[in-house]
């Protein structure tokens, strides 16, 4: 292929840009890399002067924990294994097996079945057989790793307990914002009136505004809600304060606004000649949605699910407010490791906590980074 | 569409936002003049001690709170007026501090130190995270198709990572015994403590927003990327533009609509700055307008939260959100008015 030589670039031109990009792909991983690697040694190792002494891990090494060759090559094949899973093998698998109009939940399943896969390969059946197979070839530990920190985190500091209230209030707030925001969604892209126009325009105040707002007006009547909802309700009435289903609810609001403007541009790409014609064959406008418009709408769906996933997973003003200590989500549980920050082992242990929150949010990009492209340019180029 | 079917179907959300966010929103206007404290009461306590022989006695005034039947700490709301505003805003130490030329003086008060570096942060950002994002999608534009792919999924991750912990991530990195401070003092042969003085904070909070939205500037531009013109392109290149000069007059203008998107949610979530003070621990040094709020909601050592206070800063954060998106909102109306006629 030849290209035209005033569209030829000079050599100088490539350089630079290809030098920008080296560039910025190392800043831009760097401190999630590091943080990975610092999380898997002792304190002192994690912390040394020598960038090279975090990576090999001398005195964690000394301490008989470590990588053998073995284990280095087994480890590559694993996370070669499962790159290669996410993106060849798992796509076709989820349109085969996911019954028909349920995609988005195929997806779930799977993403989630290859992270737990993941996890129990690595973690569980792989270290025994491996030390054997080391014991049995008397090896050498090369690299310095250890993962007791993570076992200090997930098993001793019962971090899986704010793993599982993560899972609740994500899993709430994608449901529920998705089933409203998709309705909404598609009333606001088929309606041309003024009230509609309106209504967006509103949405995009609302979007504009602090969540730190919104959470001084909840706050007073959530810790008072019992006597406020006694009269209605009864002695069952409940306080709010605490309760996930209060913050699913809040988090579900405060992404409504943002959920209706994707949903609707991702609506208005689909023709309305679809619909006019579902009605000509004597659908009501609902059962044109549900039937006819709606199976060709699940990419949307599925990018939009993915953005309310970021952000009841990502928030930390919200839920550190509304709900107990005793009962946090995983990103405002991490306040308390660096609020007791004190010893370099407490450090290194919120490292391991830190990296345990940004590995499923990995996960998610390796498998669904098309659809995040495709939901980032939707809001965009539509406007 | 008629107007039930669409009522149907826009209901459900608009009634969410509506109990969720509009309302609260009225309520914290309303809030923010009222005062809520318990019911204090004076009582005369004797307390007596053992002693030799005879008791110490002593009888004293304590201030207890009243307790209602349940005992509950009871408490009365009274309406204070702007009084929560004077508290936040502190008017006479501002004029104190503007009549004797005393910036340090201003930058002492919370709210105004909050509103300097939320305003500082927001407006020193927006052209780095455009700029940043621009060159990124021209460099990738350029680069050979086979790599662009792992260049978007590198990029995507500090974008996608949770906001507190990748503030966390960079802290690791700039801590008293972090790599990278190690490797400035090894380098310049002193001492370096980042965390210890307010301006080396803000710069890594600057570093860390562009870090973490540039790539979704990148992202959209390079999408608009995609659809220039090419005929336009070529045009410009038989006229005997540089460079240079195509970026500028070619696609740059392409991209316009592109660049003003990304520009307001920019301002809009720079304002909102939030996570950095959290996970840079910075409080001490830097404060943001929406943590301030964020602090007088939290309990204190008492277990009290400070709630008209913080409606009090919650309504004066509001006043950068209506000055942001007043023009935004005309030129929208501007844009409606004309096509609809």
């Amino acid at each position: 292929m030849s290209t035209p030589r005033a569209l030829r670039q000079p050599l100088s031109l490539r350089l630079v840009s290809a030098a920008f990009l080296v560039f910025w792909c190392i800043i831009a991983a760097f401190p999630i890399v590091w943080i990975a690697v610092m999380s898997f040694k002792v304190p002192i190792d994690a912390f040394a002067a020598d960038p090279l002494e975090v990576i090999f891990g001398p005195l964690t090494q000394a301490q008989g924990k470590g990588l053998t060759l073995i284990d280095i090559v087994v480890g590559i094949a694993v996370i070669w294994a499962t790159v290669r899973i996410a993106i060849r093998t798992l796509p076709p698998l989820v349109a085969k097996y996911s019954p028909f109009g349920l995609i988005a939940l195929g997806w779930l399943v799977a993403a989630l079945a290859l992270g737990i896969g993941f996890v129990l390969v690595t973690f569980v059946i792989l270290p025994p057989i491996l030390s054997a197979i080391n014991g049995a070839l008397g090896l050498e530990p090369l690299i310095g790793l250890t993962t007791e920190h993570y076992q200090a985190v997930w098993v001793e500091n019962a971090f899986w307990r704010n793993f599982v209230n993560s899972v609740i209030v994500t899993t709430g707030v994608v449901t529920i914002s998705l089933t409203v925001g998709t309705l909404a969604g598609y009333g606001l892209a088929r309606s041309g009136s003024n009230l509609a126009f309106w209504l967006l325009i509103a949405a995009l105040v609302f979007r504009a505004l602090p969540h730190s707002v919104l959470v001084a007006g909840y706050l007073p009547y959530f810790i008072n809600s019992a006597e406020i909802l006694r009269p209605i309700l009864g002695e069952n009435a409940p306080t709010l304060y605490g309760q996930p289903l209060a913050v699913i609810l809040v988090l579900v609001a405060i992404n409504q606004p943002f959920t209706i403007w994707m949903l609707r541009s991702f609506f208005q790409n689909i023709p309305a000649d679809l619909d006019e014609a579902a009605r000509v064959d004597g659908c009501t406008h609902f059962q044109a949605f549900r039937w006819v418009i709606m199976p060709v709408m699940w990419p949307g769906v599925i990018t939009t699910g993915l953005f309310s996933f970021l952000l009841a997973y990502n928030d930390f003003l919200v839920t550190s407010l509304l709900l107990d200590a005793s009962d946090m989500t995983m990103v405002p549980a991490i306040a308390g490791y660096f609020n007791r920050e004190t010893t370099t082992t407490d450090q290194v242990e919120a490292v391991a906590a830190a990296v345990s929150i940004t590995a499923p949010l990995f996960l998610l990009v390796m498998v669904f980074q098309r659809q995040i492209v495709s939901g980032l340019t939707a809001g965009a180029v539509k406007g | 569409m008629k107007f039930k079917t669409f009522a149907i179907f826009v209901g459900p959300s608009l009634f969410m936002m509506i109990v969720f966010i509009a309302l609260p929103l009225i309520s914290v206007f309303f809030q923010s003049f009222y005062v809520t404290q318990p019911v204090i009461e004076q009582v005369e306590v004797e307390s007596c001690t053992a002693g030799f022989l005879t008791q110490n006695c002593t009888t004293e005034i304590k201030n207890q709170p009243v307790l209602d039947e349940n005992g509950k700490v009871m408490t009365r709301t009274t309406f204070v007026g702007l009084d929560s505003y004077r508290n936040v805003v502190q008017p006479d130490r501002v004029a104190a501090a503007i009549s004797n030329a005393d910036w340090r003086g201003l930058m002492s008060i919370d709210f105004w130190k909050a509103l300097r570096f939320t305003v500082t942060f927001t407006l020193i950002t927006l052209p780095l995270v455009i700029g940043v994002g621009l060159a990124l999608a021209l460099a990738v534009n350029n680069a050979t198709k086979s790599i662009r792919g792992p260049v978007i999924f590198v990029s995507l991750l500090p974008f996608i990572i949770t906001p507190v912990i990748g503030a966390l991530a960079i802290r690791w990195l700039f801590v008293g015994d972090g790599i990278l401070t190690r490797l400035m003092e090894a380098y310049s042969g002193q001492d370096i403590a980042m965390f210890a003085q307010a301006w080396t904070i803000e710069l890594l909070m600057l570093f860390y927003r562009v870090w973490h939205v540039a790539p979704f500037a990148f992202v959209i531009f390079y999408a608009g990327l995609q659809t220039v013109n090419q005929d336009a392109v070529e045009a410009a290149i038989v006229d005997g533009a540089s460079r240079w000069e195509r970026l500028r007059y070619v696609i740059i203008p392409h991209l316009m609509p592109l660049i003003v998107f990304v520009a307001l949610i920019h301002l809009m979530d720079a304002y909102r700055v939030f996570e950095e003070v959290v996970g840079f621990r910075s409080q001490a040094h830097v404060i943001s307008l929406q943590w301030l709020t964020y602090d007088f909601m939290e309990p204190d050592d008492a277990g009290n939260r400070a709630i008209s206070r913080a409606s009090a800063s919650a309504m004066l954060t509001m006043i950068g959100i209506v000055i942001l998106l007043v023009p935004l909102l005309r030129r929208t109306w501007r844009d409606h008015r004309g096509s609809s006629h």
